[in-house]
């Protein structure tokens, strides 16, 4: 009864968002007061709507109604309770449930929080906003329903994918679609732009924000998803350059490029039409996402659908959105006229290059990614492309921007002198290249990526200093101490946002450049050296869990005769969905992470096992959420708050 | 989500290279090493042979071992291997013919992009420092005047 009631709820919810399309749009463009008020209701409807078919859905995974295919397919009556929840998107159904909860929460919000806005506008924002969801709904309903029966119901399910059976992934998917979607109110708001031929700061002050969060947001759940692989693949890696994750970077890079843009838009009411093409290009990412997750085309096996009929209907959304985007941009771009003037060495300038950079090598991950389609298609040729062409094409746009990042946030708005704002950056320029030729000078032999990425995360944390530092003026120390206390929280938000991304780049490097690895036969009671360390394989014993068995290792970890730590990886079996994962067992360590795994018992005694030293691994994952941090504080800024409660109050908010 | 799915099938329950493949001569290994991580797992998805457990990735790890044993070059050992896997089991595909344009699409579009970036800004910075007001902000500027505002 309650998941038919969930899939009705699916049913009218697909009906509001058709009304929710059409009707906003029509009032708006005949001035309609009452037709463009119903776009507000009829958003929080859609949204509870889509939230009572969620719970209903969660409520057939808690209870395990095998009569459902879904909860067969991916559910079991012993997995824990976390997972069986976790269980509700970790298939292309419930995940795509989720993905439209989010995207009609996005719909509601720009309701509750958008009384400043508009009339016009806010009624065409919803307008779009239901229009993708129309799409998703109906590709919900017509090729991949959730809430499909089974005529004869089996006693239990085929369990989740063990691998997914963690808790890092059981929030990695909610993360990563409330940035993914997040995404579609940039879109929103670029489309309705473009239909009214005016964008201007108030609509460049409401894009930020909501890009920003679902930026914070795709960044946490990225980072989710490599922290995850990093300890449950059982070698340590943290990125594969695959397509699917590269599906999430490809978003990731142009909503970075997006955020930097509609800051010129706000300030400056420049980079108009730009920032728009931005917006779309944004959520036409994150659709190009979705399709490669989901259609199969550019890989051969998949754990999501393969159904080619659903991979044709994401194509055609895909092309439908931002096909017709991009033909409304090229028409109306025209009308987005720039107000503010900027020189060619400017802080406007500076964030012109920040967005080549990011946009371009967005592009350079999207060809990468579906060359191999394309050298198919075009000239028959079975080719592919991995991790090292990635590293080797990528990273030298990443290289530039960290280089060009300090100086152009510290340039001055309109004009600038780039001696003059180069000057106090010579002694951090200098001590960042002496930490470099320290590195070089202390590991001998190896390759060049430790020294390049040390020196380069010191300019940009140094740089990121310096620019709070700078923004306190001049006078006495104690002066400046208060005045940096007192610097607008995005002033903070920014430096803290730009020191993470040094922070991370460190952690890259130095984890690719330095990690010791070692893989032997070891034997019960045997000690081997591992670095600084000596590891004692204690034994090996069997451990029974909820819905798996493992083997356990127990191994001590010396250095100089001390213990620093006992580690017990395991290998497990899940027998129901027949498959097994390494839990690899990792010391956690400010400077490095110890890492161990066990594997296979070998012929003639002893077992497999494989050590590794990552150094400044946590730096890698503590870059990433000081960046998110900084993403935080520039949302709690005061301003937009000021701006929150202006418009409660009915006041319009003031354009700079 | 997306991060998880694609990695489920990169996830090996086992080791990948196996200490009963590995040479003695640790010089040989960190050679066979660094070339296996540029040499795709065949049957695998966007995995190389070096992380890969399947048993062919397997075959691949001991033929490069095999190669370099006997005396190859690193190059000799890949053009080895290419002629009897095909291009495809390259990971960073060759500079040649088509894929010229995949290695230089970025460099090319930088310089396109930088040059219309530009170009623009130079023409921006050539307008007039302040635009004239729209008929329409007049209005409302006059209203505001008349506010008291």
């Amino acid at each position: 009864m309650i998941v038919e009631l969930g899939h009705f709820a699916l049913i009218v919810a697909f009906v509001v968002a058709i009304l929710q399309t059409v009707v906003p749009m029509y009032g708006a463009s005949r001035r309609d007061g009452a037709l463009m008020a119903l776009a507000g209701p009829a958003s929080v409807a859609q949204f509870l709507l889509i939230a009572l078919s969620f719970g209903a859905l969660t409520y057939a995974f808690v209870v395990s109604d095998f009569s459902l295919k879904l909860v067969v397919e991916n559910s079991h009556t012993a997995k824990p309770m976390l997972y069986k929840v976790a269980g509700v998107w970790g298939n292309h159904e419930g995940s795509l449930l989720l993905w439209v909860l989010c995207l009609s929460l996005f719909g509601a919000c720009v309701h509750w929080f958008g009384d400043n806005l508009p009339k016009t506008l806010k009624a065409r924002v919803l307008s779009v906003q239901a229009s993708i969801g129309v799409a998703f709904l109906a590709f919900m309903l017509w090729t991949s329903n959730p809430f499909l029966r089974l005529a004869s119901p089996p006693m239990n399910g085929n369990d989740l994918n063990p691998l997914l059976q963690d808790p890092g992934l059981a929030f990695h998917p909610p993360f990563l679609y409330l940035g993914y979607v997040g995404l579609s109110m940039a879109f929103s708001f670029a489309i309705a732009a473009l239909i009214e031929g005016r964008v201007d700061a108030a609509w460049g002050r409401w894009v930020r924000p909501w890009t920003l969060a679902a930026w914070v947001f795709l960044t946490i759940g990225i980072a989710m998803g490599s922290c995850w692989a990093y300890y449950e693949l059982g070698w340590g890696g943290f990125w594969f350059w695959d397509p699917v994750e590269n599906a999430s970077f490809m978003p990731w890079l142009i909503a970075t490029a997006l955020i930097h843009s509609a800051i010129v838009v706000e300030k400056r009411e420049s980079l108009k039409a730009w920032t728009v093409l931005l917006a779309i290009l944004a959520f036409g990412f994150s659709l190009v996402g979705t399709f490669i997750v989901r259609s199969g085309v550019l890989t051969s096996v998949h754990a999501f659908a393969t159904d080619p009929q659903r991979g044709m209907f994401i194509l055609a959304i895909l092309a439908v959105f931002i096909g017709g985007a991009m033909a409304l941009f090229a028409v109306r771009a025209g009308a987005l006229e720039a107000k503010g003037v900027f020189a060619a060495v400017s802080r406007e300038s500076a964030l012109v290059l920040n967005n080549l950079l990011l946009t371009v090598a967005a592009f350079v991950v999207f060809i990468g990614t579906i060359w191999p389609l394309v050298a198919e298609i075009v000239w028959g040729r079975a080719l592919s492309v991995g991790a090292p062409f990635f590293d080797a094409a990528f990273t030298p746009f990443m290289v530039v921007l960290a280089l060009v990042l300090p100086i152009g946030s510290a340039m001055p708005w309109k004009r600038a002198e780039l001696g003059r704002v180069v000057r106090p950056f010579r002694a951090a320029f200098a001590l960042s290249v002496a930490l470099m030729l320290l590195v070089y000078a202390l590991q001998t032999g190896r390759s060049a990526l430790g020294p390049v990425g040390v020196g380069l995360s010191a300019w940009v944390v140094i740089g990121a200093g310096m620019d709070v530092w700078m923004r306190t003026g001049r006078g006495a120390i104690g002066g400046r101490f208060g005045r940096l206390m007192r610097l607008p929280r995005a002033d903070w938000g920014r430096a803290v946002a730009h020191a993470g991304l040094g922070i991370t780049m460190f952690g890259i490097a130095s984890m690719t450049a330095w990690v010791t690895e070692d893989i032997r036969v070891v034997k019960d009671g045997e000690t081997y050296a591992l670095g600084p360390y000596e590891v004692t394989l204690v034994g090996v014993g069997e451990v029974e869990g909820p819905n798996y068995t493992a083997l356990r290792a127990d191994l001590q970890v010396k250095r100089d005769g001390v213990e620093v730590a006992r580690l017990y990886p395991e290998k497990r079996d899940y027998p129901v969905a027949g498959m097994g994962t390494t839990e690899a067992a990792i010391r956690q360590g400010v400077a490095d992470d110890l890492y161990l795994v066990i594997g296979d018992p070998q012929e003639g005694g002893g077992w497999a096992v494989r050590s590794y030293i990552k150094p400044f691994a946590n730096w890698l994952w503590g870059g990433v959420l000081i960046m998110s941090l900084g993403g935080f504080l520039s949302l709690s800024d005061r301003r937009y708050r000021v701006a929150a409660a202006a418009a409660r109050r009915g006041v319009g908010v003031p354009a700079e | 989500m997306a991060v998880a799915l694609a990695l489920v099938l990169l996830a090996t329950p086992t080791l990948a290279v196996r200490p009963d493949e590995m040479l003695a001569n640790p010089a040989l290994e960190a050679r066979a090493r660094e070339l296996s991580q540029g040499l795709r797992c065949l049957v695998c998805r966007n995995e190389n042979i070096d992380d890969s457990d399947a048993g062919l990735a397997r075959d691949l790890r001991l033929l490069v071992r095999e190669r370099l044993v006997a005396g190859d070059s690193d190059e000799a050992a890949m053009a080895f291997i290419v002629d009897r896997y095909g291009e495809y089991v390259l990971l960073s595909p060759t500079l040649s013919g088509s894929n010229l344009l995949l290695w230089l699409a970025g460099p090319l579009m930088l310089l396109g992009g930088g040059v219309i970036a530009w170009v623009t800004v130079r023409q921006r910075a050539g307008q007039p420092e302040v635009a004239p007001l729209s008929a329409e902000d007049q209005a409302r500027l006059a209203e505001m005047g008349r506010d008291g505002v």
